[in-house]
């Protein structure tokens, strides 16, 4: 043999579980697309593993595996499956992964003929989403022009114009001036934030609750500030 | 290879082709073989301030279009040595210009000059857009004013994602801050933004700030540049920018209000 080395070790991974008590294709199609609706950049090409501890039906994994494609999300694997089930998810081609603690008692063994490389040996599965991303723009942005974080959290080092709008599904930061409009949470997400070095913005929102420049013109008008959403209202405060 | 300089504003009447004339008349005092391009086609400014208008033949479009050369179109001043004017049309619109016919003709005078002058039209619409595509450098020209600066900034915008240098990832437009008609009475007063604070909102370089001045006017009536005035005040902050524009370090001059002497408050002057 050359050089030419063939290593298998075992690593971990974050991946989405989806729990789902209904899983034929026409239900899960319509609950998927809509939850994907809410942020379709974050769940993109998202490896996914279907949890079916609670669930003693007996899915059909090819049209599943289908239905994630259709949909752009890569469907990886099982857990929590029953004998009969981890069969049929191997047949199909999926790995059957062991779940973390929380499952232990129905946790099944893995196996290595079907699961692809990089899962040949998962110890543990991460429930937690992939962290946010984040869309970086070194310049000011000027008056007219239109910026959109998708899925991400939006750093500008410049400053934003009068008439420029900045979008983030996440959280806006501005190193500079914001005079245009900042859009945090634009998918939906109230706990996105909006911070900037001097705040003069014609319009601040998150999660759709807005306030112009009139509301903002009080204590913080010209001063490094952060606006967030609490309980049912905006929140302007300094930061220090 | 000439350096393509673009002189634009989003907004009218702010002092492009004043600016223009002085600065290309500027660079070509300094030596560097200069031509002033109009590309406010249909206006038709630039020859009256040059005071040129009688000896327009051919113009822009028609070197476009192959109906002249530029040997044939460009007007050679008769003051000052390597110094040309290409006139824009003032019988076709805006749309006359192409893309690749402007390419092509900057190509031309790329290879013969030093620097290429390029005066835009207002707005943000295809003529301004061929003004700056080509563009290595830009003098935004802003006046002390809050729509001016947002057209400016807006204009930035532009600069930066619609030209040819931004299109193939090269180095971006260098940007430089002109700020024209400042009067520092009006600052004072609280009537007009200032220097600083216009440097603030823009955040680019300052490259000159030219007085309001009565000189201006007796200039662009006369048709003579006015950086060829050189005792009026806008002549020297235009003989200040073009030393700037070619490197040099010169302090900022006609910033504060000018305290009147007796005599002058006597006689009124
Ligand atoms: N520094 C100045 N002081 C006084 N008037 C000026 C000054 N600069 C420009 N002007 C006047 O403003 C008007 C518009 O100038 P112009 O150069 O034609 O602007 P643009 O090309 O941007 O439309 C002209 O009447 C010009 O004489
Ligand atoms: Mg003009």
């Amino acid at each position: 043999m050359s050089e030419h080395s063939l290593e298998l070790k075992g690593s971990l991974f974050p991946l989405s579980v989806l729990h789902c008590s209904d899983l034929s294709i026409s239900s899960l199609q319509s609950l998927l697309t809509a939850k994907l609706a809410q942020a379709p950049a974050f769940f993109y090409q998202a490896p996914i593993v279907i949890n079916l501890q609670d669930n003693d039906s007996r899915p059909d994994f090819v049209a599943l595996k289908q239905l994630f494609t259709e949909l752009k999300l890569v469907l990886v694997g099982v857990t929590g499956a029953n004998a009969e089930q981890k069969t049929a998810a191997q047949q199909a081609g999926l790995a059957v992964l062991q779940a973390g603690k929380a499952s232990a008692a129905k946790a099944t063994e893995p196996s290595a003929q079907t699961a692809p490389a990089a899962a040949v040996k998962p110890t543990q599965v991460v429930v937690q989403p992939q962290p946010m991303d984040s869309k970086i723009v070194e310049q000011n942005v000027r008056s007219g022009q239109q910026i959109y974080a998708k899925g991400a959290d939006l750093i500008i080092k410049g400053a934003v114009g009068a008439g420029a709008e900045v979008i983030a599904d996440g959280n806006i930061h501005i190193y500079g001036s914001l005079r245009g409009k900042a859009i945090a949470g634009a998918s939906g997400d109230s706990s996105k934030r909006i911070y900037c070095y001097n705040m003069q913005a014609e319009l601040v929102s998150i999660a759709g609750n807005y306030w112009l420049s009139h509301s903002l013109q009080g204590e913080f008008w010209g001063k490094p500030a952060c606006i967030r959403w609490q309980g049912e209202s905006l929140v302007i405060s300094e930061l220090v | 290879m000439a350096k393509i300089i673009v002189v634009t504003s989003g907004k009218g009447g702010v002092g492009k082709t004043t600016s223009s004339a002085a600065i290309g008349t500027g660079l070509a005092l300094a030596g560097k073989k200069t031509v002033i391009v109009d590309f406010d086609i249909g206006l038709r400014n630039l020859d009256l301030i040059m005071g040129c208008e009688r000896r327009v033949v051919y113009d822009f479009v028609n070197v476009i279009n192959g109906e002249a050369n530029l040997k044939q179109t460009l007007i050679k001043d008769k003051r000052v040595e390597n110094l040309f004017i290409l006139p824009a049309s003032q019988t076709r619109d805006k749309d006359a210009l192409t893309k690749e016919g402007v390419e092509r003709v900057l190509n031309e005078l790329s290879a013969d000059f030093d620097f290429i002058i390029c005066d835009s039209p207002a707005g943000i619409e295809s003529g301004a857009m061929m003004a700056l595509y080509f563009a290595d450098e830009a003098v935004v020209v802003t006046n002390p004013e809050v729509s001016s600066v947002r057209d400016s900034d807006r204009i930035l915008g532009m600069l930066s994602s619609k030209s040819r240098r931004a299109e193939q990832g090269l180095d971006g437009i260098k940007e430089h801050l002109l700020l024209t008609r400042y009067n520092p009475e009006r600052v004072l007063k609280g009537e007009m933004l200032s220097v600083e604070d216009v440097k603030e909102i823009l955040a680019i370089e300052l490259v000159g700030v030219i007085p309001e001045s009565q000189a201006v006017l007796n200039a662009s009536n006369s048709g003579q540049p006015v950086i060829l005035d050189e005792e009026s005040d806008a002549g020297q902050a235009y003989l200040d920018t073009v030393k700037r524009l070619l490197g040099e370090t010169v302090p900022f001059r006609f910033l504060t209000v000018e305290r009147k002497g007796f005599i002058k408050r006597l006689f009124g002057g």
